[in-house]
């Protein structure tokens, strides 16, 4: 029997895989000690449950135990990682580069170093949501000190190509952070592969605990420091002071160990599954995938059918299906998503999008629900829908003065 | 965000879904919103000249629940009403009987533009001097 609702919004967050939850559940009751308490028997215990952890979780990207900052999650390592590297470098540079379609733990981050006197270029993507290699070598000037661009886009799974942006950022003697959030433990990273100097990435996005997260901090060719962003104790090498969270940890860790087991198994499963989902619904008319389908994380994908907006589809299957739209009528701006205008998409065609992220748990089963409920509703919105009638009628919508409001 | 029962009910079974010949001298009709802002409501009315009666009232919608409920209520109040009776409904009515929260107010505001619109248009093609509304404030 199929159990609804239907959870596709793995994007914003993962179901924590049950075998994470049996790690963590003796490090709240038996095993509850401050990993930071050296005297006696419970700090010991916790302490040794952090560095197993802490070797899980460099294992999956490929990293040294001794680089990983353990943080709250990706948006703490995202602002520990930028304003860490522009207040630490501050005598090389001021000037960093990133792109718009970043998310805002890292665009706000970059907004508050302009307002602190920084300089920050933001590269425009393509239509696919990839950067230029090209304007971003052209965008490299002696004062840089830090390119930031994500690993793989949330709305639009879009994989930037990170070793060719740290072969740029090399050959300039330019650090590299990336947001790995979306990518890490979905596909293979490998921080000296691809050359990433700073990483952030968190537990919740791949089957673990909420709260907990990395900044991964490079400490060979070259040795990078990040000014900590918090005073205290000292925590995590002077770059991160509080008490670890360790039961967090301890999930973070079995979670990273889980996806490095089971992720060439769940890749082939789920891209799988999202492939038929596409599929089926691209044979109703007007539906366009947004963002790369050649370069893009294997369980996401981000539909717009025409005519019909996005949250009015929502509403036909959101009791039994959990979406997310890149339309924002619920917000006073009724701005639409940023990243997808940043592709070159209209408003219109932005307004009608949904995007989906599989996981772990989902089965063949809900995709199929799923392709028929949607498809019955944008079949019904767009009976309903003026702009539907005038495109079958052969109306240029573009050519209609709209009344300005 | 939640909506409220009334209107997932317009939503699931909207009344009058469907298209007025526009070419006809007693239909008006009221095309207001942009595809830009995410919603776009077309709605029309039929009016019997001797009597100033709306006998008919249809839309269509592109929006989101609250755009389509709105514009679906404000059909069912049209049918029946004179063409100055349907003058005074006002925005404010439509939120109060949708129980629609304040970020979708814009929502009933739009709708209460596309009832002027159509009564304008009905009464330009019957030589009838177009009223001047206030300039509403949407979004």
């Amino acid at each position: 029997m199929l159990k609804l609702p239907i959870y596709l919004d793995n994007n914003a967050t993962t179901q924590m895989d049950p075998r994470v939850l049996e790690a963590m559940t003796p490090y709240f009751l038996e095993h509850f000690g401050n990993a930071a308490s050296r005297n006696h028997p419970f700090g010991w215990e916790a302490e040794e449950a952090v560095d197993y952890a802490r070797e899980q979780v460099a294992k999956l990207i490929g990293a040294d135990p001794k680089e990983i900052i353990f943080t709250s999650g990706a948006t703490e390592a995202d602002n520990l990682g930028i304003k860490g590297v522009y207040e630490m470098y501050a005598g090389k540079g001021n000037h960093i580069i990133t792109a718009t379609t970043e998310h805002k733990a890292v665009l706000d981050t970059c907004k508050h170093i302009e307002k602190i006197g920084g300089e920050v270029t933001y590269l425009q993507v393509n239509a696919e949501g990839l950067i230029d290699l090209a304007e971003l070598e052209a965008a490299i000037k002696p004062t840089t000190i830090l390119i930031a661009i994500m690993y793989a886009n949330n709305e639009i799974g879009t994989i930037m190509p990170i070793k060719e942006i740290s072969a740029i950022a090399r050959k300039h003697g330019v650090l590299v952070f990336t947001d790995g959030t979306q990518a890490v433990g979905k596909i293979p990273v490998d921080v000296n592969n691809d050359g990433i100097d700073l990483m952030a990435f968190t537990g919740h996005k791949m089957y673990g605990p909420k709260g907990v997260g990395a900044l991964y901090v490079r400490r060979k060719n070259p040795r990078v420091k990040v000014t900590a962003q918090m005073d205290g104790g000292g925590h995590e090498r002077g770059m991160r002071s509080g008490t670890l969270n360790v039961p967090g940890i301890v999930g973070f860790g079995k979670a990273c160990e889980l996806c490095m087991l089971d992720m060439e198994a769940d890749t082939k499963r789920i891209s799988k599954l999202r492939d038929k989902l596409e599929t089926a619904l691209l044979l109703l008319e007007e539906a366009y995938v947004n963002g790369s389908r050649e370069h893009r994380l294997p369980h996401v994908a981000n539909i717009s059918f025409k005519h019909v907006e996005g949250e009015g589809l929502l509403m036909g299957f959101n009791k039994n299906i959990a979406l997310s739209s890149g339309s924002a009528c619920t917000s006073a701006s009724l701005e639409p998503s940023y990243v997808l205008k940043a592709l070159g998409l209209g408003d219109d065609l932005a307004h009608s999008s949904l995007r989906f992220g599989l996981g772990r748990f989902t089965t063949e089963e809900q995709i199929d629900y799923t392709v028929k409920a949607i498809s019955e509703t944008v079949i019904k919105l767009r009976e309903m829908s003026p702009l539907w009638e005038m495109y079958k009628e052969g109306i240029d919508l573009s050519t209609i003065e709209w009344a300005a409001h | 965000m939640s909506y409220s029962e009334k209107v997932i009910d317009h939503y699931q079974n909207p009344k009058n879904v469907g298209t007025l010949d526009k070419a006809k001298s007693n239909v008006g009709t009221g095309l207001v919103g942009a595809p830009e802002c995410g919603d776009v409501m077309r709605l029309q009315i039929e009016v019997d000249h001797s009597t100033g009666m709306i006998t008919d009232a249809k839309f269509k919608t592109f929006g989101c629940g609250s755009a389509i409920a709105s514009s679906s209520l404000a059909t069912e109040w049209l049918k029946g009403k004179s063409v100055d009776e349907a003058l005074t409904i006002d925005n404010m009515d439509i939120v109060e009987e949708l129980n629609l929260p304040p970020v979708k107010i814009h929502c009933s505001v739009l709708a209460e533009d596309a009832i002027k619109a159509a009564i304008n248009d009905y009464r330009q093609k019957n030589g009838m001097e177009q009223i001047k509304f206030e300039e509403s404030v949407v979004h």
